[in-house]
């Protein structure tokens, strides 16, 4: 039966798609509209607007599955360099909105150019070091490190510490992946831990409480902290096998934030419990599985590079998500993927599993 | 040592890449191992701990919205207020069929089709679980209906809210504005200010006038109530409660009963009047006609009346008052007069002969005086008693533009007044400068001629032309106009008078005034200009006259003949103050098409001064007729 089902989809969907990792997505997309439809208090045309989303993600996705691999190389400085441009003009000229200056007008919309850089910084540093694959030595590292902190600097700056985080993660994945010196690493670690304090200054007062109201939810129950208690709550409360759907009263009584988005774990958890939590983290595992599958296999440093740091990106923004929910890490703004309602980051994401089936599907055509 | 970066083998390469793999997915795994057991420890170890949480966890916070602070007039009279009402008020997220629940709704209380697009509206825009209205201003038997069915109804309620009124109506309505439900633009405005969490609860919002650019002191504090509920959310107990600061009641600087004698006294004429008290800046009448009714504005206007009021000819949404921009005509004169004498450019004795006409050197063109044949012998005084056209031409002229910009710009013309309503606009004083900017041309002599009776480029709004009159009137001191008195606490006696900052006095010489204001005078006597204005009062009174050409209106098209022509009639302009040697109100009129400026606009001024100077409350107006020497400005 699965096979058919299998046969059907490649012949639909041509020879660009890989069928693995498609239906993984998928899975999670399904979860994700039967959470949402709660969260939202069965909101039809909420879950409708999230359909429209995911199939014009899936479209970009098979569209971009068919460009191959070296394509995409030609497009990493082009798009490396309008994303920087765009976030230099955000610094510039941007509109603020809840007090950050994220967004561009360009006369017909408004967008976020930070979003792009999420696939366009990996995109570049792969390229570049593919460029300097015969040397790669430590100057091409230092290059690359400043390409990667340019974006980010610009970023933190708006200030937007999730996206900063996830391209900051993105490329420092791809500089690991291409060998960056063990000692370097460490030494990077050490550095960092050195100039927390020096960070901690820089912070916003914002994120300072972010941080403050990890370490004690309590001190603060009614301000910052109340999410987190809130949401760790609904997640306790869920116990093993959930209180059933549309039955979570945390979520329906309006004690969790941002329900539908950032929080929308806190929902699903609590409704479905851990025997669903387990389901929701096997479904990221076969997808990151399959992911770093594609990048061992990919045949230039260029894919092995971008397939790589792109999956261990999707792992990032998971994990981050559900941690943040759970109450182990600062709340960010980081949305849980393929679950969480929004367009954007779905677009993102879709864009980014299209590359790694180029590069899949493009190999067993070179090898065939 | 290891030099990975150095490898040129392809396949220990690929080796290498795929070792560094494993670490990263080692760590993903770990990671996530870690989560698993966060959940574990959430929701096994510590479930009952957290059910526990859960089944307490239904204290919700409620939003106790302030009561709008009361507009009144000067001596007290309500102009804006609340009144307690019924609304039929549906909380969704305790309601499982939405529709059919209004459907049922429907049968007991009258549901509009417009009641229910405007409750879905509010649907798509709140995201939490407070109660949205869906009928305002319930009636009795409505509510009676109601509470006997309302165990049918889980989720709905009735609740007693707060409505504003305006009791006057269209009286004032230009200058008080009105409040109205608030939209997307308000909301981001909320959010910049950062006042979200102050607005919880409210639903309206000043849109316009004083309810706009007061609203910070109108609206007050939120309160807070953190309220028990049981499992459906309904409310059991108060556990905490920070009581909510009503809003400032705001007296203004308008007297009504004067502000409703002078909106009579325009009858059926549009236009615009502006009374300042000279040495205080209060606003004491503020006249834009038509005007609106402003109640119908609150809960979001229906498409008759907005069709009715937004395409009508007499556009009664235009605040001609604060925005309207006329030529300010001969009312003009004066303050060229002043010009003259301050620059040193004319002397009290300097006199003309009036031809009737004046020319530039070496150009044959003629600018007429409205007068045929002329005035005869004219010096400045007369040139302000019958309101000498030549002799302005010519003293323009000889101050050229840069002085008349730069002198005539003290008295406010050109700038926004900075009155306390938004919306002003700045009127025109037209210089070198901006005729370079705007037309890309020079400066012709023949400009300075225009400018110099108040035509050609110049253009003022009312408000702009009573601010100049009430600073020529204070000897030359501005102070700013308002339109707000005083601020008073809720619950409080003590009003708190507002601020009034003179600016600066103005250099003039005690002479040089003294004789513009008798000139000004002396057109409200026999042989003035508007001799009608000044007849049997037992008081001096100051005054100049003014017409302004109309500029065909494009949408003449449409209306019948008979109707274009009164539509292209002049406008008439009146400024005065009185009583002229201790002036206590200064005042400009504008009557839109009404022909001279004596004519109507005058009898509207004298009207308004009869009832502030001597408490005299005007008879029904008659149709102003055109007399014997008042034939024009």
């Amino acid at each position: 039966m699965i096979k058919v089902n299998l046969r059907q989809l490649r012949l639909l969907l041509t020879a660009h798609i890989d069928s693995l990792l498609l239906n993984f997505i998928l899975a999670l997309m399904v979860l994700g509209l039967v959470v949402l439809y709660s969260a939202s208090g069965q909101d039809l045309g909420k879950v409708t607007s999230q359909m429209i989303n995911m199939v014009v993600a899936l479209a970009l996705m098979w569209a971009i599955a068919h460009v191959p691999p070296q394509h995409l190389a030609r497009l990493a400085l082009p798009a490396y360099v309008l994303g920087l441009m765009l976030l230099i003009g955000v610094a510039l000229f941007g509109d603020i909105s809840h007090g950050a200056r994220r967004w561009l007008n360009i006369g017909i919309t408004r967008i976020q150019p930070s979003e792009g850089m999420k696939l366009a910084v990996p995109l570049m540093l792969a390229w570049y070091l593919d460029r300097r694959e015969k040397t790669l030595n430590f100057k091409d590292f230092s290059i690359a490190a400043l390409l990667l902190v340019l974006p980010v600097g610009l970023i933190v700056k708006q200030p937007d510490l999730g996206t900063a985080l996830l391209i900051s993660a993105a490329g420092f994945y791809v500089l690991f992946l291409a060998g960056l010196n063990w000692r370097i690493i460490v030494g990077l670690v050490v550095t960092a831990a050195a100039s927390a304090p020096i960070l901690w200054s820089l912070l916003h007062d914002y994120q300072r409480q972010r941080i403050l109201t990890l370490i004690d939810p309590s001190q603060d129950p009614l301000g910052a902290g109340y999410h987190i208690i809130q949401s760790n709550i609904a997640l306790g409360s869920g116990g093993v096998f959930g209180k059933g759907w549309f039955n979570g009263t945390q979520a329906h009584l309006d004690f969790l934030p941002e329900r539908t988005t950032d929080f929308i774990f806190a929902v699903y958890a609590e409704e479905f419990g851990m025997a669903g939590n387990l389901i929701l983290l096997t479904l990221y595992v076969l997808v990151i599985g399959r992911g770093l599958v594609i990048a061992a296999k990919a045949p230039t440093l260029f894919s092995r590079l971008l397939a790589g740091g792109i999956t261990l990106t999707f792992f990032t923004y998971a994990f981050v998500n559900m941690g943040m929910v759970s109450g182990i890490l600062p709340v960010v703004g980081v949305p849980l993927p393929l679950i969480s309602y929004g367009g954007t980051s779905m677009v993102t994401l879709l864009v980014g599993f299209g590359m790694l089936m180029s590069i899949q599907t493009h190999r067993k055509l070179v090898q065939s | 040592m290891n030099h990975p970066t150095e490898l040129k083998n392809n396949q220990k390469e690929l080796y290498y890449f795929r070792w560094r793999l494993g670490i990263a997915a080692a760590i993903a795994a770990l990671l996530f191992t870690l989560l698993v057991g966060r959940f574990f420890f959430l929701q096994v170890v510590q479930h009952e701990y957290f059910s526990t949480l859960a089944e307490n966890n239904r204290i919700s916070i409620v939003p106790v919205v302030p009561n709008r602070g009361l507009i009144l007039d000067r001596n007290g009279v309500v102009l804006a207020y609340n009144y307690s009402a019924y609304t039929l008020e549906i909380t969704p997220s305790k309601v499982r069929r939405l529709e059919t629940t209004i459907n049922d709704l429907a049968a007991l209380v009258d549901i509009q089709p417009r009641d229910r697009k405007r409750f879905k509206k509010l649907l798509e825009e709140s995201r939490n679980f407070e109660s949205l209205p869906i009928r305002a201003r319930l009636n009795d038997v409505e509510v009676a209906r109601f509470a006997a069915n309302r165990y049918r109804f889980p989720g709905v309620e009735i609740k007693a809210r707060l409505f504003r009124h305006y009791p006057k109506g269209e009286l004032a309505s230009h200058a008080i504005g009105h409040i109205g439900r608030i939209n997307d633009a308000d909301l981001e405005q909320l959010e910049e200010d950062d006042e979200m969490a102050n607005y919880r609860g409210t639903d309206h919002i000043g849109k316009l006038g004083i309810e706009q650019s007061y609203e910070k002191q109108l609206h007050g504090i939120t309160g807070f109530e953190q309220v028990e509920t049981d499992a459906g959310g309904h409310a059991l107990r108060v556990l905490s409660h920070r009581p909510s600061t009503s809003g400032k009641d705001l007296t203004l600087t308008i007297d009504s009963r004067m502000q409703e004698a002078a909106e009579r006294a325009f009858g059926q004429f549009r236009g615009a009047l502006v009374a300042i008290d000279p040495k205080s800046g209060e606003v004491l009448a503020f006249v834009s006609k038509p005007g609106f009714d402003p109640n119908l504005f609150i809960d979001g206007i229906d498409p008759v009346s907005w069709d009715a009021l937004n395409n009508s000819p007499d556009k009664p949404l235009n605040n001609r008052a604060l925005r309207g921009q006329y030529p300010p005509g001969s009312t003009f004169k004066p303050f060229m007069a002043l010009a003259g004498l301050e620059l040193g450019k004319r002397t009290p004795s300097y006199t003309i002969s009036d031809p009737g006409f004046f020319t530039l050197a070496g150009n044959t063109h003629h600018y007429r005086d409205w007068k045929q044949g002329g005035h005869g012998m004219v010096d400045m005084k007369k040139a302000i008693t019958v309101s000498c056209d030549t002799y302005f031409y010519s003293l323009a002229n000889d101050l050229g533009p840069d002085n008349i910009f730069n002198f005539i710009g003290q008295f406010g013309f050109g700038k926004k007044t900075g009155i306390d309503i938004e919306g002003e606009t700045t009127g025109l004083l037209p210089s070198r400068e901006w005729k370079m900017k705007r037309h890309k041309q020079k400066w012709y002599a023949g400009d300075t001629v225009s400018v110099g009776i108040g035509q050609g480029y110049n253009l003022a709004t009312p408000l702009q032309l009573a601010y100049a009159t009430a600073i020529l009137a204070n000897n030359g001191t501005p102070i700013r106009p308002h339109l707000v008195r005083s601020v008073r606490d809720a619950g409080s006696s003590q009003a708190q008078l507002m601020p009034i900052k003179p600016a600066a006095t103005l250099n003039l010489k005690p002479e040089n005034l003294a004789l513009v204001k008798e000139a000004m005078v002396s057109v409200t006597q026999p042989g003035g200009t508007a001799p009608r204005v000044g007849a049997n009062a037992p008081y001096l009174i100051a005054g100049k006259s003014g017409t302004a050409q109309v500029i065909a209106i494009k949408q003449t098209e449409k209306y019948v003949e008979s109707k274009v022509s009164e539509r292209n009639r002049d406008h008439a302009l009146f400024i005065a103050y009185a009583p002229a040697d201790d002036p206590k109100i200064a005042v400009a009129i504008l009557v839109e098409n009404g022909g001279h400026g004596g004519s109507t606009a005058g009898p509207i001024a004298r009207t308004l001064l009869d009832f502030y100077l001597l408490g005299k409350l005007p008879l029904p107006l008659t149709p102003p007729a055109a007399e014997e020497g008042e034939a024009h400005d």
